[in-house]
């Protein structure tokens, strides 16, 4: 598998909204989880390999005995029997210390992530919602909380301990790269460790069916040095800055006064709409829609003129307007950054 | 009971003085369906039965494999609109649906119904009009579910229907109703046929078979119905809670009202996992029995594969969490898990084993039916060395809902289960038809399959390890996952393809093939000691059993003295098989016809109103009093040493 990394760098284009692998290993749980899988898969092809050796040898001698004894019908000799009856529990024996093995090593590993995680993790909380994910960094300080939608940004080299909540069906959040999956379930509190080792920029994607857009419920995930995080913290827990400009304004404008701010917050603004995705950095993100579009100003026009034909069934409304007042929140949505 | 004493009749018995074509035309009499179309519903012999069955399942893996078709087409590129999210997700479920109770469990239903009996060598099952029921319930669930989707409410949730998705907050409208009601229209189907296969093969054996000298596929068959039998009662109360959930309002999977989302897998993956090995414990019982017959040896390691059979069939029922290793219960729970789901493993190897060791040490014979255990076995190995891959928890949280797992259930399910069949079908076709099957077309066929069936599948498991989650109806661009994609999509073209070439063979062979000897392989099982295909009553004499290879022994036993003009059988003890009453067989009807719509109004009306659980109910019990209305039949007489 980790031969299989460069291909899968290869193939993962210019259009990439960063890598989504179990290859990457990019964090101290998906290492773990890795190195089993080598052990696995090693142990298994080799277990494959015997048995197509054994069933092309039995091919072969089958098609001779064929050959040479044809018209006999009946077993061989009790004598010959009594050899395979030893051949079949030293297989059976095999097979179990091999099936013995993998269960202790996967004991070991799952003792080992279960152990993996820190005694000061950065906490975090994921909310799971039809279908886009709510974040919060969680700080004892409530000015220092920072409240955020379909982005996870985190310090490389330091653990992060995300508590998994569902306000509607289940979800599960999944980053290959970093570690294993761990399912969102209304009424429960689930957690997940997580302990990023290089920076990178990755994709995770919602792996539990919750319902029609369950395919487009990504998660942009961005690991990055201890110092950049810190200054993206910073950036998140100042307003965005107000809008200047005639377009810009009268964006904001539309924006607080139609449907908008009644679904979604921008803070330091009177919008603190709270059952969709908090906008105030909306455009500092990689993605707009849970992935489903690159954040520019035309895409983000577009999902405001129709967000059902961009993400059929979301619950995001067509808001009828003209094309200047289009104009006029894409100018204002920009701003937010 | 009258004071006066009726003069025992003589009845007509067959005997060595009473037998060939006289025999046979009294025989025939008694014991075939009427005519026309009255006779055809009144049926309940099981060669009718079972050949319906086998034809309405092929029918709805056609259907499935059409959905199957679609999705591939819009899985092959990436950001594909060709169809809809809404109307993918009904497609998908209705795949994983279709296959898994209208065409997998079913299909393995209708093989038992035919064959059990003639291996037995006896002359029906027990129950025959519970049979006849079963498939009318059966064709019901599978109509009423494909209507549904037809007129465009078919399930969206998923062939797994997890809560609270499937429930009433997240899922308007009536297409989860129908989907649950489907599910006790197939389970009350599979459960009247457990319980007819399961007294069948316990008390109408023929004397002398003894459970040791039962034919491996009946064993399977025996262990597979005990399964349903304890496995289907829970995935039937988990669908009648969730219809009463969405129906009467109760709480039963409703987190916020002290309900839990989590029983509903608990309840659903404890019949879920069994139900894999429902599927795959009677392909293992066609693979030992294909291969004794081509290798012109006994299946090497008899008592080492029944005792197999009965480990898996226990394991599978302490496996089921390994479906919800992403749901955060404890963890030193999943520990157990883990070692009973690789424990599974053993069994499934000791099987390969003997199977391997029976054609080294025998004189294979390479015709079409051999040719798909082969394999069955290059490819099933695959499924189950995955399998033992996401038994691991820490690789399960990653590889867990990925198309890796659909990958490895493809495998194990096609590679496993109908790979076998189309093998069985192939062998047994002179039996089910009087003809045979082309050995040219069936060899094209098979490598045709087996080729594009790896096309297919294989590349899963990669772009699951490159993190493509299931049950996407698209993808984005730039993943990497495009000419994996792709490459799945042809294979599931020319897959398809060599399904549909598999069915116009058995067409073509039904006109055209050769007919058949009734024993053209020289196999030693008892179903082919009877005419291919076999007449009404199947054995003009019952046959008497001394090993578990009677057609290979020079000497034939039979007994004599069933009677001739009543429908009468032997019924033997449930261990050793000693002769112990002649009792009368069921009789055609229509009442199971009858009872059957009777119990589709029910169950369907009752996705509409709760009330028409009562209002139901009599037209139920009234067709139910005339079904089982007392006869003046015959009791059963002991057997006359």
């Amino acid at each position: 598998m980790k031969r299989a990394a460069p291909l899968l760098l290869v193939l993962c284009g210019a259009g990439c909204g960063g890598s989504q692998s179990v290859a990457g290993r990019d964090g101290v749980q998906g290492a773990l989880i890795g190195g089993l899988f080598d052990v696995f898969l090693w142990t298994t092809a080799a277990v494959y390999l015997f048995v197509l050796a054994y069933l092309a040898l039995a091919l072969v001698r089958g098609r001779r005995h064929r050959r040479d004894r044809a018209g006999a019908q009946g077993e061989p000799a009790a004598q010959a029997e009594r050899i395979w009856h030893i051949g079949l529990i030293a297989f059976a024996g095999a097979t179990a210390l091999i099936l013995a093995g993998l269960t202790v090593a996967t004991w070991l590993t799952d003792r080992a992530l279960a152990e993996a995680g820190d005694a000061a993790p950065l906490e975090i909380e994921v909310i799971g919602h039809q279908w886009w994910w709510e974040v919060r960094y969680q700080d004892p300080v409530a000015s220092r909380i920072v409240r955020t939608a379909n982005e996870l940004h985190l310090p490389a080299g330091r653990a992060a301990h995300i508590t998994l909540k569902s306000t509607d069906v289940i979800h599960s959040l999944w980053i290959p790269n970093l570690a294993g999956k761990q399912d969102l379930i209304p009424g429960r509190i689930a957690d997940l460790s997580l302990h990023p080792l290089r920076t990178g920029v990755f994709r995770a994607q919602c792996a539990e069916f919750c319902g029609l857009q369950h395919a487009r419920m990504a998660l942009d995930v961005t690991v990055e040095t201890p110092a950049e995080f810190a200054r993206w913290y910073d950036a998140q827990l100042v307003p965005p800055p107000a809008p200047t400009g005639g377009a810009a304004l009268a964006g904001f404008a539309l924006f607080q006064n139609r449907q908008c701010a009644s679904c979604h917050a921008v803070a330091g603004t009177p919008a603190s709409g709270m059952v969709a995705p908090d906008l105030s950095h909306v455009a500092s993100r990689r993605t707009i829609a849970a992935g489903t579009l690159p954040t520019t100003r035309d895409n983000l026009m577009a999902w405001v003129a129709d967000p059902q034909a961009v993400k059929p069934g979301n619950n995001m409304p067509k808001v009828p307007l003209t094309e200047a007042e289009l104009a006029a929140l894409g100018a204002y949505l920009e701003t937010l950054k | 009971m009258t004071a006066k004493k009726k003069k025992p009749r003589e009845y007509l018995r067959d005997g060595p003085d009473f037998t060939g074509a006289p025999l046979h035309e009294k025989l025939s009499e008694t014991w075939r369906d009427g005519p026309g179309l009255i006779g055809w519903i009144k049926s309940v012999d099981h060669k009718s039965i079972g050949k319906r069955y086998l034809v309405t399942a092929m029918v709805f893996l056609a259907l499935g494999g059409v959905l199957a078709a679609l999705m591939r087409l819009q899985l092959s590129g990436a950001e594909q609109e060709i169809i809809g999210p809404d109307r993918y997700n009904q497609i998908f479920t209705m795949h994983g649906t279709t296959m898994m109770f209208l065409f997998a469990v079913p299909v393995m239903d209708a093989m038992a119904i035919y064959l059990v009996p003639l291996m037995l060598g006896t002359r029906n099952t027990a129950f025959p009009r519970l049979n006849a029921f079963s498939y009318w319930m059966y064709l019901a669930g599978g109509s009423l579910l494909w209507v549904a989707f037809v007129l465009n409410i078919g399930p969206d949730a998923g062939w797994f229907s997890y809560t609270p998705l499937s429930g009433p907050e997240y899922s308007l409208g009536k297409r989860i109703d129908v989907w649950a009601q489907m599910v006790t229209f197939t389970e009350v189907a599979a459960l009247a046929v457990a319980v007819s296969l399961t007294a069948t093969i316990l008390k109408k054996r023929a004397p002398g078979m003894t459970l040791a000298r039962m034919p491996i596929f009946v064993w399977s068959i025996l262990v597979v119905s005990l399964m349903v039998i304890f496995s289907m009662p829970s995935v039937a109360t988990a669908s009648g809670m969730l219809l009463s959930d969405r129906l009467v309002g109760t709480q039963f999977y409703n987190s916020y009202e002290y309900g839990d989302s989590l029983l509903w897998q608990h309840l659903f993956w404890f019949f879920g996992h069994p139900e894999v090995y429902i599927i795959f414990l009677p392909a293992a019982g066609f693979v030992s029995e294909i291969v004794q017959a081509y290798t012109g040896r006994r299946t090497f390691g008899y008592t080492a594969i029944v005792l197999a059979l009965c480990a898996t069939g226990l394991l599978a029922f302490g496996l089921w969490v390994h479906h919800m290793f992403t749901t955060g219960l404890p963890r030193l729970g999943y520990a157990f898990y883990t070692a009973a789901s690789m424990a599974v493993a053993i069994p499934a190897g000791i099987q390969i084993f003997c199977w391997i060791a029976t054609i080294w040490t025998g004189r294979p014979r390479f015709m079409v039916p051999l040719l798909w255990v082969i394999g069955f076995i290059v490819t099933f190995v695959i499924g189950g060395l995955s399998g033992v891959m996401l038994a691991s928890v820490p690789l399960d949280l990653q590889v867990h809902d990925t198309y890796f797992v659909v990958a490895h259930f493809h495998y194990v399910l096609i590679g496993g289960a109908v790979f076998p069949l189309l093998g069985a079908i192939t062998y047994w076709f002179p039996k089910f038809a009087g003809r045979l099957m082309s050995e040219r077309l069936g060899r094209i066929g098979f490598w045709l399959s087996f080729l594009s069936f790896h096309a297919t599948f294989f590349p899963m498991h990669i772009v699951g390890l490159q993190g493509m989650p299931r049950r996407v109806y698209t993808y984005p661009a730039g993943m990497g996952w495009e000419t994996f994609n792709l490459i799945s999509s042809i294979g599931a073209v020319v897959f398809a393809a060599s399904v549909a070439l598999f069915a116009v063979n058995m067409l073509l062979s039904l006109r055209k093939g050769e007919r058949a000897a009734d024993n053209p392989w020289g196999a030693p099982g008892l179903e082919w000691a009877t005419a291919s295909p076999p007449a009404p009553y199947n054995f003009a004499h019952i046959p008497i059993v001394a090993d578990n290879s009677p057609l290979w022994n020079e000497e034939r036993p039979v007994a004599y003295g069933l009677r001739v003009e009543d429908r009468e059988m032997i019924v033997t003890t449930a261990v050793e098989a000693w002769p112990d009453v002649r009792e009368p067989s069921p009789e055609p009807t229509a009442w199971p016809l009858i009872a059957a719509l009777a119990t589709t109004v029910l169950f369907v009306a009752s996705i509409f109103t709760p009330w028409a659980l009562v209002i139901g109910a009599p037209p139920v019990a009234a067709a139910l009093v005339a079904w089982f209305w007392p006869k003046r039949h015959h009791e059963g007489e002991p057997v006359i040493e």
